[in-house]
This record gives C-alpha cells, sequence and structure tokens, in this order.
C-alpha cells in the first residue's frame, strides 16, 4: 500500500461531498463515543461498547446502504448509525434512557428505530443474522428491492447463528449481505483463538458463496466494495459476505480491562493505523479539505456533541410504569394487575422518600 | 479460615477441585488468559496450563455439548456461561444430551458436567446480563440446580457438585461476586446438595428464597421486627433436588409462607413450592401462600430496583401475610 501513490477520489468515482461527509461522520463518531464512554464513567450509561478504531466499518458500510435498506447491526456499529442519517440528540436519548428514548429503556442497544430501518442489536451475539436473512427473505417475498445488511464481530462467527444463517441464505439466495467486522478479539480472546481458517472471508467459499476481505481501516475501501456488493445484490445477486479487517482499540466495554490480555506495544501498532487520522492524510493530499479546515471541522463537532450532551442530560427519565409496556401487544390480566401493585408501591415509595 | 469474595470462593473451589482431581478441567469463553469477566477463574491457566483451562470461540453450544462429551470420557468438566443469559444458545445440549445422556443410554454413557453461570440482576446490567433462568432447567428431569448465596456455600457447593455424578447447572448471583466477604473455610470444604439454610429464626412468618434475594429477605424481617412481626428466612442452596423437610418444617411452625425469588412469577420456582405446600402442609396455613417475585416482563434495563424483589415488596407480602 505504501509506496504507491493512492488513486484520485475522480478515478474512485467519488465527489469530495462524498469525502468530507465521510470524514465528517468518523469524527463525528469518535467524539461521541468518547463521550458516551465519559457518561458511563459518570453513571449516566450503564453500560458501553467502545467503537474507537473501528468507525471506517461502520460509516463506509452505512454510506453504502439507501435509506429503504435495513440494518441489522451488533452493538457497536455507532459509525453507520450516524453514518444513516441519525442524530446525535437521538442516541444520546437511548443511551440516557431520556423520556424521549426510542427504545423506552427496555434494554441496551446503542440505538434502534424503525423510522432509521436499523432494528435494534440483540445482546446475545450472533442472533441478528438469522433474522436478516429471513427479513431478506420476506422482501423477495414482497417484490421489495431493498438489501438487508448485518453487521457482526469476528466472535459471532464460532455462532451456530452464524453458520446456519449464511448456509440458508445460500440456499435461498434473499438480498442480505453479511459484514464481519473482524476487530481481531472477542473481549480477551484473540481471532486466531476463535476459528482455524485463516481468513473470515474464506468462511463463506464453503457455502457457496463470494467471501472479501477488505482492509476495515481503509473507509473508501470498506464503501466501493460494500457500495459494489450492495447494488449487485439489490440486482438479484448471491448473498456476499464481507470481512472488514480492523482493530479495537479500546476496551471490550466499559467493564473490561484490556492490559490482561494484550501488550501495549500491539495496541500502538494499530493506532498508527487508525482510520480518522489516514482518511485525513488522503484528503489533505487531495487537497479536498486542508488543516485550517480540519481544525475548524473538529472543533464545530465537539461543540455540537458538547452542547447535545448538555441538553440530553436535562431531559427527564423514564416513568416506572414503561417496564410493562411492549410486553404483549395487548398484555394479559395478570400484567396489568403488576402494573397496578408496582403504580401502587412506587407512589408508597416516592411518599416515603419525600 | 480465610476471609474472602463470592467470586474468590468459586475460584477457591475450583482450584482446590482441580488439585485434587486431574479429571476437573474448566472451559468457557474468557475463562483462560482473562481469568474470566467476573474472575472467578483467575490465575487458573496459570496453575494448570492451557490443557485443563480451555479459552472456548464464542459458542455456548460447542462448551456444553464439548463438556458432554469430556464427561463421556472421563473428566469432570466445569463449564462456564459467561452469563446466564446466553445459556440458550446451548439449551439444545443441555436439555436434549446433558439432562437425558443417563437416561437414554440406561447408564452405559453419563456426564457429570458442572455449567457455572452467573444469575440474576441487580448491576444494570439490563436485559441480557441480569436474568433468573433457573426455572427452564429445574423443569428438566435429569439436572440439579444450586443456587448459593454466601461465599462459603458457593465454595462447598461448587465443591459438592464437581463430586456429584449428576449434571449441575450452577447458577452464581453476580450481584454478590464481589459485593460480600466472609470466612470461608480453607481445604477441602463440602456443603451437601439439597439441604437447606436456616439464615434466620422466625416464628410468624416464613420468607422461603434463595441466591441474591436472601439478603433483601433478611433486610425484610429486620424491618418486619420493628413492627413486632418475627420472619423466619429459609434459603432453598438447592432448587433441584429441594429441600422438602426444611420447607415443611418451617411452615407448620410459622403457618405463613411467603417465597420470594428474582425470576418471573408465571411457571417460577415459587410455583412449585407453593403448590407442594398446597399439597402436603394446606392444614398447617394461617395464610395464604404469597409470592413476591420478578414482574411478568423481560428483565427491564430502567427501573430495575423496581422489578426485583426488594425489601419493601417482601415487607408488604409479610404484612398482607400477617394480616390475613
Ligand atoms: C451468545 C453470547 N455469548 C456471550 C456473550 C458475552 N459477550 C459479549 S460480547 C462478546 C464478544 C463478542 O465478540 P465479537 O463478536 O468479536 O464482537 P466485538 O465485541 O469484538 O465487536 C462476548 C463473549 C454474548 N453477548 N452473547
Amino acid at each position: 500500500m505504501r509506496g504507491k501513490a493512492p488513486p484520485d477520489p475522480e478515478t474512485l468515482g467519488l465527489s469530495s461531498e462524498d469525502l468530507t461527509r465521510m470524514y465528517r461522520t468518523m469524527v463525528l463518531t469518535r467524539v461521541l463515543d468518547r463521550y458516551l464512554l465519559r457518561l458511563q464513567r459518570m453513571g449516566k450509561v450503564a453500560l458501553y461498547a467502545e467503537t474507537i478504531g473501528e468507525e471506517a466499518v461502520g460509516v463506509g458500510t452505512g454510506y453504502a446502504l439507501r435509506p429503504e435498506d435495513v440494518l441489522f447491526p451488533s452493538y457497536r456499529e455507532l459509525g453507520a448509525f450516524l453514518m444513516r442519517g441519525v442524530p446525535v440528540s437521538e442516541i444520546l436519548d437511548r443511551m440516557l434512557n431520556t423520556v424521549d428514548d426510542p427504545l423506552k429503556g427496555h434494554e441496551f442497544a446503542i440505538f434502534g428505530d424503525r423510522r432509521y430501518n436499523i432494528v435494534p442489536a440483540p445482546t446475545p451475539v450472533a442472533t441478528q443474522i438469522p433474522l436478516a436473512v429471513g427479513y431478506a427473505m420476506a422482501s423477495k417475498v414482497k417484490g421489495e428491492r431493498i438489501v438487508v445488511m448485518t453487521i457482526f464481530g469476528d466472535g459471532a462467527t464460532s455462532k451456530g447463528d452464524f453458520h446456519e444463517g449464511v448456509n440458508f441464505a445460500s440456499v435461498h439466495k434473499p438480498p442480505v449481505v453479511f459484514v464481519c467486522r473482524n476487530n481481531q478479539y472477542a473481549i480477551s480472546t484473540h481471532v486466531s483463538k476463535q476459528t482455524g481458517s485463516s481468513t473470515i472471508a474464506q468462511k463463506a467459499v464453503a457455502y457457496g458463496l463470494e467471501g472479501i476481505r477488505v482492509d476495515g481501516n481503509d473507509v473508501l475501501a470498506v464503501y466501493l466494495t460494500t457500495r459494489a456488493v450492495v447494488e449487485r445484490v439489490r440486482d438479484g445477486g448471491a448473498p456476499v459476505l464481507i470481512e472488514a479487517l480492523t482493530y479495537r482499540l479500546g476496551a471490550h466495554t466499559t467493564s473490561d480491562d484490556p492490559k490482561r490480555y494484550r501488550t501495549e506495544e500491539e495496541v500502538q501498532r494499530w493506532a498508527k493505523l487508525d482510520p480518522i487520522e489516514r482518511m485525513r492524510g488522503y484528503l489533505i493530499a487531495k487537497g479536498v479539505i486542508d488543516e485550517e479546515r480540519d481544525v475548524a471541522l473538529r472543533a464545530e463537532i465537539e461543540g455540537l456533541v458538547a452542547a447535545e450532551v448538555e441538553r440530553a442530560l436535562q431531559r427527564p427519565g423514564l416513568e416506572p410504569a414503561v417496564i410493562f409496556e411492549d410486553v404483549y401487544a395487548s398484555p394479559p390480566w395478570t400484567l396489568l394487575e403488576q402494573a397496578e401493585e408496582l403504580k401502587e408501591l412506587s407512589g408508597l415509595q416516592k411518599v416515603t422518600k419525600g | 479460615m480465610t476471609v474472602m469474595t463470592f467470586a474468590k470462593a468459586i475460584n477457591d473451589a475450583l482450584r482446590h477441585e482441580m488439585k485434587r482431581d486431574e479429571r476437573v478441567v474448566v472451559l468457557g469463553e474468557d475463562v483462560g488468559v482473562n481469568g474470566g469477566v467476573f474472575r472467578c477463574t483467575e490465575h487458573l491457566l496459570m496453575e494448570f496450563g492451557p490443557s485443563r483451562v480451555i479459552d472456548t470461540p464464542l459458542s455456548e453450544s460447542a462448551i456444553i455439548g464439548v463438556a458432554i462429551g469430556m464427561a463421556m470420557n472421563g473428566l469432570r468438566p466445569v463449564a462456564e456461561i459467561q452469563f446466564s443469559d446466553f445459556i440458550f444458545g446451548g439449551f439444545e445440549q443441555l436439555v436434549s444430551n446433558l439432562a437425558k445422556i443417563r437416561y437414554r443410554n440406561a447408564g452405559h454413557y453419563f456426564a457429570p458436567v458442572v455449567v457455572r453461570a452467573p444469575v440474576g440482576g441487580g448491576v444494570r446490567g439490563g436485559m441480557y446480563h441480569s436474568q433468573s433462568p433457573e426455572a427452564y432447567f429445574a423443569h428438566t428431569a435429569g439436572l440439579k440446580v444450586v443456587i448459593p448465596s454466601t461465599p462459603s456455600d458457593a465454595k462447598g457447593l461448587l465443591i459438592s457438585s464437581i463430586r456429584d455424578e449428576d449434571p449441575v447447572i450452577f447458577f452464581e448471583p453476580k450481584r454478590l461476586y464481589h459485593s460480600l466477604r466472609e470466612d470461608v473455610p480453607d481445604g477441602d470444604y463440602t456443603v451437601p446438595l439439597g439441604k437447606a439454610r436456616l439464615v434466620r429464626e422466625g416464628d410468624d412468618v416464613s420468607v422461603i428464597t434463595y441466591g441474591a434475594t436472601v439478603y433483601d429477605a433478611l433486610e425484610a424481617a429486620e424491618r418486619a421486627a420493628k413492627e413486632g412481626v418475627s420472619v423466619e428466612v429459609l434459603d432453598l442452596r438447592t432448587i433441584v433436588p429441594y429441600d422438602w423437610e426444611a420447607i415443611s418444617r418451617s411452615v407448620r411452625k410459622t403457618g405463613r409462607p411467603v417465597i420470594a425469588h428474582e425470576a418471573q412469577r408465571t411457571a417460577g420456582f415459587g410455583a412449585e413450592i407453593a403448590a407442594m405446600i398446597a399439597e402436603r402442609e394446606i392444614y398447617s396455613l394461617e395464610a395464604p401462600v404469597l409470592r413476591v417475585t420478578g414482574y411478568d416482563t423481560p428483565f427491564p434495563l430502567v427501573h430495575e430496583h423496581h422489578y426485583l424483589p426488594n425489601p419493601e415488596r417482601i415487607l408488604r407480602a409479610i404484612r398482607r401475610s400477617v394480616a390475613s
């Protein structure tokens, strides 16, 4: 890669708007990610899975989707959500479980909202994969021209859900794209202890599908590869497995200590390949932005996120009764009775506390 | 005696059994280098090496399935499922193989596997780091189900479970892992499966419970005492097989049973106890059998305090029982 001059944007068929949008969203993802981490440390967010170092995967794949396409992400896809146009304020409502939380505080999932065609990520790893296949099967039945994408980690590829989902898709060929965000770790487990295969992409071959490995720290490579695949699948092509090779620079979640299982040296090696720095270098080299504009852009994003965080922290939280909502479309008598009990109890508790 | 946390006591039991019996192996996600996400397997890799402390790929089904195969071939595997919420990926192996292997093979093959998994809420863990799925397993013939509530019991019951000839699902209340400390007997220490522990003696009401709820029951009992109500607290420790003798003794004494657990109410394990009391001790009752449980909803991320059978709710049931 080094030594050869990178191709010009025009050669790649990219406008400067494409480039700045992706760059800006990566920076936004990083800034918001750092804020969410701080909010967790302050006790405002229960648990958070950092996305630092992996921004190019979310942003590159997110940019390749059309608004009508449906995303079944894992819990580490903040970049994809922002790229699909979810406002920072809505992510904060979700993470802080304010009254405006679209998921009513029921579960973690960084974000999910039908308006954006983003399905909330399940915590049990890999379980979204067969759902994505099924969603795509239905769109085929209904004659829609959408693509369904599911993103998951390298650890997820050890689960039956991955193999069974990909196998099913290989038989029925619905419009689904599998993206493995290979950040090389599943908590403490390195990918070399996850599988005997030398790549994740090659697993597709066993199922008769195409597998592509892409540099997951190069947002343009991720975007161009994914866009080509997504459009091919939209036109009736068979499902594809994309492996984006990246690195989890941060801890697994806020309750993990990576010093126990990997060296600082290794982390530093990958920190040098930071996807944001790489894109920045490219944009400056190609004259799309200059240092001055870059500094201004970062300051603007910092300011925007800081202001949104301030505002979100002011919004009230959810009422206890919310825990009874959405268990069923129409609650059975047992649940109504229990909701009544809680109402009585939380009333009492307020009285004793106040 | 050594002062230990709950997590340390689990660690101590594993180390003790691995030293004593070469057939004991530990396997699971992040149990080796990382020492387990709750540090229950800390340092075991260093001490016993990678053939006996096995970091596995991310697959609950394979972890349990492989453990069964190992046990069929003479090992004593202790499989860790990182959170009991993820045990369902291995449900088929647990229910279709582990539970039935002795019966299906008429004893030719059997599988003394221990499956350890953290359970319960109270750690702001949300829907999938908080559940209490014990009833699914209590409902499956062939499995024993253990849920300790103190560091000493954790050690003693885990050692007994490892030595048991039958598969044991061993649930560890995660909110107790690092919040509790007590003197734990050193060396070889066992607590028999199927025996309850009388945590607090009382005359008026019996709170029958297990796991972390024991502490909520104790707090409720303290508060009830201030109101002049004497509450007995019984910690079942094992739910399959459960200690009916201890339950009936307490119910005969007080006539007012209150059953408390974190798991949801409908078809929860409390229903089994209530049914047995109705069948065998109905004439001892002075009040209806009451249950204080999680609500019939998935475990919520927000307001988990309200969802759990907190002392407030247990006290309310105690008062109701006394009033009727
Ligand atoms: C079925 C299941 N088992 C275990 C866990 C606990 N856990 C949470 S994340 C994780 C590692 C996932 O690794 P990977 O799929 O590579 O995704 P990453 O976190 O690296 O993005 C584990 C073991 C879980 N969430 N779900």
